[in-house]
């Protein structure tokens, strides 16, 4: 085996007390993809921020093609030849395409190499199948087509090792398999990428070897990623067995949720049409659909946000005469939306405000108008302990918490009341395997006490494990219902596209 | 009434127009270079003032006017280096820090004003710079006096707009000031230092102020009074908005100011006599403020704008 593109040796680094990488050695050779699995929090990021320059490791050598580099910027590492696409992107939405990929390249002339960057950026098309149109401003591209700009700007700095940071968890299932084949590609010819994931099963169809981390440390590596067992992996990543959660029988009681013939208008996204739904105590309904197709309408419906044009809601046997949330939330509706951070929290208070932030003039937070500090402490104290959520404190930015960690608390936040129905929009979403099986057992829980939840999700596997029934959407409507017996992943793909129509 | 009109579209109402937009003008672009590598720079009214004094002092004790422009310039740059100090490198509020540097500029002005000149009944003034014609284009009828027959400052302010266009938009330095004022994250990680391309688009912002300030004690007034400046650092800053931080639109709208402050002064000076001399002031301003209320409305300013840069924050 010839010298590896890339070495990391002995690498430790500290943010205060906290140890987020330690002692840790890793490899990639030319045309080889590395999986770097762990849980959120595991060092995995904080590693490859040491590789790309980010930050400065307290111990340890990095070596490119078998010499010793020191890498103190992002600029001496894309002149070692590391790319890296992070999981937020970094790019400019107002500047084009091209403006975007120039950055940092010194121009001929004293102007900018206009001509030149076209030629580049063809000739990646070709070598790799990735095109975009240049003088498209990056706001009009999908985020796919950004995550393509990102990999293509690293390409064009002449990037012999890619580095991606959790690159499938903001693509649709259809934008991955096309992301695995440019990647496949790339390393045919000779590239290295190290491909950083917690989802097993893209790992182990992508990867030919994996390290593990746990803790900062190296907690196991995987020679044949394809034909170990997610399971074995997991514990790995877990450092002990997941067991899928407990689902018992369920008996679903009287309806405490029914939409009929619900329509909307506008808003952005895709309307509702005719969208008539009945969710019953101590039932899980789980939604399916490729994204945009209804979905967030159906939240915002649901929420109280987005007031329907026709139809008629009721909840636990009210009807529903004013949409607001706060109407909705007094009718005994809990929701956990979609973005945790635009639409769940205020990242920039502390999380005890966040926590109560629904209920914040409600009695049990403030008296005679103003605000109860102590009670809004106490509670979120007390939900901080019931729910494990790993923070400072009450007081701190709620900003400052990981994605499981706020996830817990917006859970809290809504469980605390009793809901009678719950509605959810992707409720693990780029949570590790640990936080997300504590939401799914928290739903189970809330199902057998008799409330009736909703599951919006991307995610067929979850929505198989959790739900009692599966409503597909697609273009707005209700393509069909399957009873969870009935439902299968294949199934449910076919109705997803419309093929399958079922009443 | 034709009268009026007459008296108020002549050859020197267009002249005039070119002279009072001329400061505005490079007020306007140091303001927006600095605006577009994402730092607020509210230190322009008095970044013009002390370089408007600088360069007065230096052109009345040296006898030479260029010396004046090139000191003014230099306490333009000196204080942009200053804002940028508090701002980028150490990532205080645009606001609070910018308010700050007017204060402070603004009573240094004063106050070696008085030391040096001391409190003269009649104000000390220059000899400032003449109007140079330039030839064969200052024959064209009516437009070769407007503008062809100006301070060398009005032609440099003319070269200045394009040039700033193209800086700006087709050198790498140019695409560098727009992506940090845009998303410095993504300048960083291509190698670009965000610091180094705040501190000189504000430098370079500050100098531009400065040769606003130097125009105004140079050629237009040739002498320095302490309302020299007098709210035209405040225009500019509505000018980059109303402009949408592009240069040619920015030096559009300090045409646009300019014909409606000339429009005032021509109209003070005319038969409408019986009218407050204070409403025809108001005029540009009542001006500025319908305009930004309808233009202003789509106008994006760079996402990154007001946002300190710190690269280890996560």
């Amino acid at each position: 085996m010839s010298a590896p593109l890339i070495e990391m040796r002995g690498i430790t680094k500290s943010f205060g007390a906290v140890k987020a990488n330690e002692t840790v050695d890793l490899s990639v050779a030319p045309g080889e993809i590395l999986g770097l699995l762990g849980e959120n929090g595991a060092g995995k990021t904080t590693l490859m921020n040491v590789l790309f320059g980010a930050y400065a490791p307290d111990a340890g050598e990095i070596l490119v093609e078998g010499r010793p580099v020191a890498i103190h910027s992002s600029a001496d590492a894309l002149a070692a030849g590391i790319g890296m696409v992070h999981q937020h992107f970094h790019l400019a939405p107002r500047l084009t395409v091209l403006e975007n990929l120039l950055i940092g390249i010194p121009g001929k002339s004293g102007r900018i190499d206009r001509s030149g960057g076209l030629a580049r950026l063809k000739e990646i098309g070709r070598r790799h199948g990735l095109s975009l149109a240049p003088d498209l401003p990056v706001s009009a591209l999908s985020v796919g087509e950004q995550q393509r700009l990102e990999i293509i700007k690293a390409l064009f700095r002449g990037a012999k090792l890619l580095i991606l940071d959790e690159p499938t968890a903001v693509l649709a299932p259809s934008e991955v398999d096309g992301l695995f084949a440019a990647l496949r590609s790339m390393v045919g010819q000779g590239l290295g990428i190290i491909f950083i994931s917690h989802k097993l099963n893209e790992v182990r169809a992508l990867t030919h070897r994996c390290v593990v981390l746990r803790h900062g440390k190296v907690a196991g590596r995987v020679d044949h990623p394809a034909s170990t067992t997610s399971a074995e992996m997991a514990k790995l990543m877990c450092g002990h067995e997941i067991a899928p959660p407990a689902k018992g029988a369920s008996t679903p009681g009287a309806s405490v949720l029914t939409l009929d013939g619900i329509s909307t208008v506008g808003h952005g996204g895709t309307p509702l049409r005719e969208v008539s739904l009945v969710v019953r105590a101590g039932e899980i309904l789980g939604i399916a659909g490729v994204s945009g197709n209804g979905q967030r309408a159906l939240a915002d419906v649901i929420s109280g946000m987005l007031p329907p044009k026709t139809g008629t809601m009721t909840i636990a046997g009210k009807a529903v005469a004013q949409f607001s949330p706060r109407e909705l939330q007094a009718l005994g509706l809990g929701r956990i939306p979609e973005d945790r951070m635009t639409t769940g929290l205020v990242t920039n208070l502390p999380l005890a405000d966040s926590m109560v932030l629904p209920r914040i003039g409600t009695e049990a937070f403030s008296r005679k108008g103003l605000l109860d500090p102590a009670a809004i402490r106490a509670f979120a104290e007390e939900q901080i302990k019931a729910y494990d959520i790993r923070c400072p404190g009450p007081m701190a930015r709620a900003g400052a918490l990981s994605g499981g960690n706020l996830q817990k608390a917006l859970l809290a936040r809504e469980l605390a009341f009793d809901p009678k129905v719950l509605i959810v929009s992707q409720p693990t979403r780029g949570l590790d395997i640990g936080a997300a099986r504590f939401i799914h057992e928290k739903f189970l829980a809330m199902r057998a006490k008799g409330c009736g939840i909703i599951v919006i999700g991307e995610d067929l596997e979850e929505l198989l494990m959790l739900s009692d029934r599966i409503a597909v959407m697609y273009e707005g409507c209700i393509a069909g219902t399957l009873s969870g017996a009935d439902a299968t992943v294949a199934r449910l793909g076919l109705m997803m596209t419309g093929a399958e129509g079922h009443a | 009434m034709s009268a009026v009109f007459e008296q108020i579209f002549q050859v020197g109402f267009l002249a005039a127009i070119i002279r009072i937009a001329t400061p505005l003008a490079f007020a306007t672009l140091g303001e927006m270079f600095s605006e577009r590598a994402g730092v607020l720079n509210l230190g322009i009214e008095g970044i013009m003032l002390l370089s408007a004094m600088a360069g007065f002092t230096a052109a009345s004790l040296s006898g030479s006017l260029w010396l004046g422009v090139l000191v003014a310039v230099l306490v333009g740059a000196l204080m942009g280096a200053l804002h940028a100090l508090f701002t980028v490198a150490l990532g205080l509020s645009q606001h609070v820090c910018g308010i700050g540097v007017t204060l402070f500029s603004s009573g240094l002005a004063y106050f070696l004003y008085r030391l040096i000149f001391g409190q003269q009944s009649v104000p000390p003034s220059i000899d400032g710079f003449k109007p140079v014609p330039i030839p064969i284009l200052s024959d064209i009828p009516i437009l070769g006096p407007a503008v062809f027959n100006q301070f060398t400052l009005v032609y440099l302010a003319i070269v200045a707009i394009p040039l700033a266009a193209f800086v700006l938009y087709r050198t790498p330095w140019g695409l560098s000031v727009r992506m940090v004022g845009e998303n410095p994250r993504a300048a960083d990680s291509a190698g670009v230092s965000v610091i180094a391309t705040r501190f000189q688009a504000v430098i370079l912002g500050g100098a531009l102020m400065g040769l606003a300030g130097a125009f105004l004690t140079m050629a237009q007034f040739n002498a320095f009074t302490f309302g020299v400046v007098s709210g035209r650092g405040w225009v500019a800053i509505a000018l980059v908005v109303f402009g949408r931080w592009d240069p040619w639109r920015s030096a559009g709208a300090a045409l646009l100011f300019a014909f409606v402050d000339a429009l005032q002064l021509r109209m003070q000076a005319s038969g409408l006599g019986h009218i407050p001399y204070e409403a025809f002031l108001m005029l540009p301003f009542i001006f500025t403020i319908i305009a930004m209320a309808f233009m202003s409305r789509n106008a994006v300013a760079p996402s990154a704008l007001l946002k300190p840069f710190r690269r280890e924050e996560r």
